[in-house]
């Protein structure tokens, strides 16, 4: 048993129905645009060491936002039969003649290609961009994804252990009353666990755009290796520490800069941090979000956003200067500039957010070549800067963390999944998880950086279509709090 | 129109494939929502949902599948689909699994609502978030926002045991927020945030219009009041702030799967060892904690719960002793419990799962003029801003929009970003004094599961007082 695959062009010419329903029903001055999405996503859940969750969904919906007399007004359902689509457009339509004006409207996206069509800079068969998908993926049974687990499971060699492997086809088409139609598809797979040994946890998580390179044994030796390290931690003083932040713990970081920092709402009611052309992060700090992924993969998300616009690759920060935030029309409209395809369900709400943040690694060759230690705690893309840490702390990854101030960005949470006191470069001892109130830019500012790991390694959001690129990252200084012990 | 059919071929099709048990809920959803800002309309949004999903255990291993397909053949399919999933589910197989029985049969319930929020003239309800917002504004605000939000969920259930229940739940609420640009940072005030199985006249009830003005007030006054200084002192929580305290450090930690293992990887497990139920002190003894469905209109009640459950008052916590859980059928077997009851999903798309429902403290003897009265020296917290705590749900920070010093039994000047940190239980022990001015209080954002759920619970709080405890904590 598979996932179903949506034929070609079923997303687009549903779109259409709902247009031409809409002209039929508001006239031909209504500004409307349709969003088709049909995702297929399947989670093979693991406790205790065996599947205890298991579950699959397809569904479609359909989202129209409508624009008639200085209104707007918008909509969704999963109901795509004739009388369903007709209950959305006639809903939508009442909605929007009684709604309040809305003078602050950004218009619709004009007919565009996508940036991965003939002649675009980004695209074409030497650009190392695959915009197709994974097939393979996209159809992937609960037996591949058990096959997983079992895999992680018996690394592990006896510990307890919890996680997901999960599988995403998503299928879309977007059309609009301006002429812009599009359409794409992209397939995802994720896998995130745990390995438990008294009271010690370790984690390894990967994401990707094939199931095939996800591979659970690796990744349940890898979990086993940290919790056996964590073993008999100690607890240490509150105070300012010099980290090596593994990808794990810098994913929560790049996640957190999306969601406040770099987001256009925020930004344009001036309660982000971003200055654009100012540098407000340390020279070695380059971050961009990459919704059509690096060279060698499958792109990893779709390539336009909910209002039509063609995503493409977007520079948020180059050598520790500020030069972009993410827009959707609206809040791109407010401060004057142009969406940068970043439009969501949730945009209007939370503002747009980028869903593919990856910090820049080291040029390769730049770090000493270690031999490899797969029984250590340390990631191997953590090993060099650990390396060079005189006394630290090594951080896998974060947990919990909440904004305290949104403008500075001042965030609190917990270390998760293992620490590690570093001295003279070695590990001497497995450390109580802590609790953490830190500035994040503030982390990454000038002078603050002391090493980016020279290898990023895919990561996985809990929820699907948001993944982070990351590698590893030393700074001088976090601030820990206290012990989570109190 | 009734769902029942549909419902019973997904069961069937799931025994027909294997199962040894099946169950199926169709949900239609209504939804509603809109945000205004700065006195403009700024996002309105009317969406539908329908779909049937279904559960099957074979063997005992479970598989899920769910379809926005009401159609007798796609019923069929999908409880196929769930016996060939729980099959290979049982490839990496777990303990022998069973359910605790429990008064399977027909049943229907809706929840009361006086005034159908969905029938409310759309203008009419964006007058008000444009007054409120431009209140805020007036009065202020740099940036001021307003927004309600509307489920009406309709959900037929059938399962292998008989169940055949259908429930009719509409649920409403909403708030303003002011906020103002200081030196650096962000100043917030909050206003309503209230949410419940109720209908508009939750909203009405709330005056949005009325208190926008005085929020923007104090978000303006907190840019120059004092930083809430650090150290230890008396802590006293207004009834939003320990809303939120309960459902972190209590509601989440009493969840029978997290005390299982089985959210380990992700939400987290419980510092709670089932060994203790009955013994362990959890809080002082001003702490009597129930699990209560039934409480009229508060954002976690039901009729039945999603495993066909019904509704029951339970306790969790009496005079400090913890003595009841959160549970479901299958994890109430596991842990040897004899009841379930807390099983929900946050729609048809979604496997049920533990779920709060409304967890909350009964009364305490005192007001809280009583309490600052009795208070020399100590801060008052208001309405939360940031939480945070530790995947065992012992450790937790929460910073809040608004703080007073307490001086000699009397509220003094206002402090900013105030925050608060310390260890549950030794928090909950710590509780000296608690008023008696419960009010239920909704919260429609609680996040758990794999793939994500958004649950909705609430949590009867009222003011109450800590001693000893670490505030002012900051980077």
């Amino acid at each position: 048993m598979s996932i179903d695959i949506a034929r070609t062009g079923a997303e687009l010419e549903l779109a259409a129905r709902v247009l031409e329903l809409v002209r039929a029903a508001a006239g031909p001055a209504a500004e409307a645009e349709v969003m088709v999405q049909h995702n297929a996503e399947a989670l093979t859940r693991f406790a205790n060491s065996a599947i205890h969750q298991n579950v699959a969904e397809a569904t479609t919906s359909v989202r129209l936002r409508l624009h008639l007399d200085g209104r707007t007004a918008g909509g969704s359902t999963t109901l795509t039969g004739t009388d369903g689509l007709r209950a959305l457009v006639e809903r939508t339509i009442a909605a929007v003649r009684v709604s309040p004006a809305d003078p602050t409207w950004p218009g619709l996206t004009s007919a565009r290609p996508l940036h991965h069509s003939a002649g675009y800079h980004g695209s074409g068969e030497n650009s190392g961009l695959d915009f197709g998908f994974d097939e393979a993926t996209a159809r992937a049974s609960p037996a591949e994804r058990a096959a997983r687990v079992r895999d992680f499971v018996r690394a592990a060699g006896g510990l307890e252990t919890a996680g997901y492997c999960r599988t995403v086809y998503c299928s879309a088409a977007f059309a609009n009353t301006a002429g812009q139609a599009v359409e794409g598809r992209t397939a995802e797979a994720g896998m995130d666990g745990i390995a438990r040994l008294n009271g010690s946890d370790g984690v390894a998580r990967r994401a990707g755009g094939r199931l095939g390179d996800l591979d659970g044994a690796a990744l349940g030796a890898r979990a086993a290796a940290k919790a056996r390290a964590g073993e008999r931690p100690v607890e240490l003083p509150p105070g300012r520490y010099e980290v090596v932040l593994e990808p794990e713990a810098v994913a929560d970081v790049l996640g957190n800069f999306a969601y406040f920092g770099f987001n256009g709402r925020t930004f344009a009611q001036k309660q982000s941090f971003a200055e654009l052309g100012v540098e407000q992060f340390d020279p070695a700090v380059t971050i961009v979000d990459d919704p059509l992924g690096s060279r060698g993969e499958p792109a990893p998300g779709l390539p336009f956003d909910i209002e039509g616009t063609p995503r493409e690759s977007l520079v948020l920060v180059r050598d520790g200067v500020t030069e972009a935030v993410a827009h959707d029309r609206r809040s791109a409209a407010e401060v004057g500039a142009e969406s940068t395809g970043h439009a969501s369900e949730v945009s209007r709400t939370w503002g747009p957010i980028a869903t593919h943040m990856r910090l820049e690694a080291a040029p390769a060759g730049t770090e000493p070549v270690l031999p490899a230690d797969p029984s250590g705690p340390t990631a191997e893309s953590a090993r060099p800067l650990v390396a060079r840490m005189e006394r630290g702390l090594l951080i896998t990854d974060f947990w919990y963390t909440r904004v305290l101030d949104q403008k500075s960005l001042v965030m609190t949470g917990l270390t998760r999944n293992g620490v590690w006191l570093v001295e003279d470069g070695e590990v001497t001892a497995a450390v109580s998880n802590m609790r953490f109130t830190q500035s994040y830019p503030q982390a990454l500012g000038i002078g603050a950086v002391r090493g980016i790991g020279s290898e990023t390694v895919l990561l996985p959001d809990s929820y699907a279509g948001v993944r982070f690129a990351a590698p590893a990252l030393h700074l001088a200084s976090w601030n820990l709090t206290g012990n989570a012990s109190g | 129109m009734s769902h029942f059919d549909e419902a019973y071929s997904a069961v069937q099709a799931a025994l027909d494939a294997g199962a040894r048990y099946a169950d199926a809920r169709i949900m239609l959803r209504r939804t509603e929502s809109m945000t205004a800002r700065n006195g403009d309309v700024e996002d309105l949004s009317s969406d539908e949902s329908a779909g049937l999903g279904v559960r099957a255990l074979v063997g005992s291993s479970w598989g899920f599948y769910a379809v926005p397909d009401l159609s007798d053949a796609a019923a069929r399919a999908a409880g196929r689909r769930a016996a060939q999933i729980a099959a290979a589910s049982a490839t990496v197989p777990g303990p022998a699994i069973d359910l605790v029985p429990q008064g399977a049969g027909a049943g229907s319930w809706a929840s009361e609502c006086r005034i159908d929020p969905l029938t409310v003239p759309l203008a009419d309800k964006g007058d008000l978030l444009v007054r409120a917002t431009s209140a805020a504004k007036s009065a202020g605000a740099d940036q001021a926002e307003a927004h309600y939000g509307i489920w009406d969920t309709r959900k037929w259930f059938v399962s292998s045991d008989g169940h055949r229940i259908d429930q009719h739940i509409r649920e409403c609420g909403g708030g303003v927020t002011a906020s103002v640009l200081g030196d650096g940072e962000v100043q917030r005030r909050s206003y309503g945030q209230q949410y419940g199985t109720r209908g508009w006249e939750l909203i009405e009830e709330l005056d949005l219009a009325g208190n926008a003005a005085r929020i923007a007030d104090e978000a303006r006054a907190l840019v120059t009041a004092p930083l809430c200084p650090p150290g230890e002192t008396n802590l006293i929580l207004a009834a939003d702030q320990l809303a939120l305290q309960i459902h972190e450090s209590v509601g989440h930690a009493i969840e029978l799967d997290r005390i299982l293992g089985w959210e380990a990887a992700f939400a987290g497990t419980s510092w709670l060892d089932l060994e203790k139920l009955g013994s362990l002190r959890y809080g002082s003894e001003l702490m009597n904690i129930t699990i209560d469905p039934t409480i009229p209109g508060a954002l976690g009640s039901f009729g039945y719960d999603d495993e066909g459950t019904p509704a029951v008052k339970r306790d969790a916590v009496r005079d400090g002793i913890w003595v009841g859980v959160l549970a479901g059928r299958d994890s109430a077997a596991v842990a040897g419990l004899d009841y379930g009851g807390s099983v929900r999903s946050d729609g048809w798309a979604r496997l049920p799962m533990v779920r709060m429902t409304n967890v909350g403290l009964e009364p305490g003897p005192h007001t809280l003029d009583e309490i600052i009265a009795a208070t020399d020296d100590g801060i008052y917290m208001e309405t939360n801003r940031s939480w945070s705590i530790d995947d065992r749900r012992l450790n937790f920070q929460f910073g809040c929009e608004i703080g007073y010093e307490i001086k000699n039994g009397k509220r003094g000047r206002m402090l900013r970003n105030p925050t608060y940190t310390g260890i549950g239980p030794r928090f909950w022990q710590s509780m000296d004094m608690l008023s008696s001015e419960i009010v239920p209080v909704g919260i429609p954002n609680c996040g758990k599961g794999q793939p994500g759920q958004v649950g909705h619970t609430a949590h009867s709080a009222a003011p109450a007082r800590f001693t000893n405890v670490r505030v002012g904590v900051r980077g």
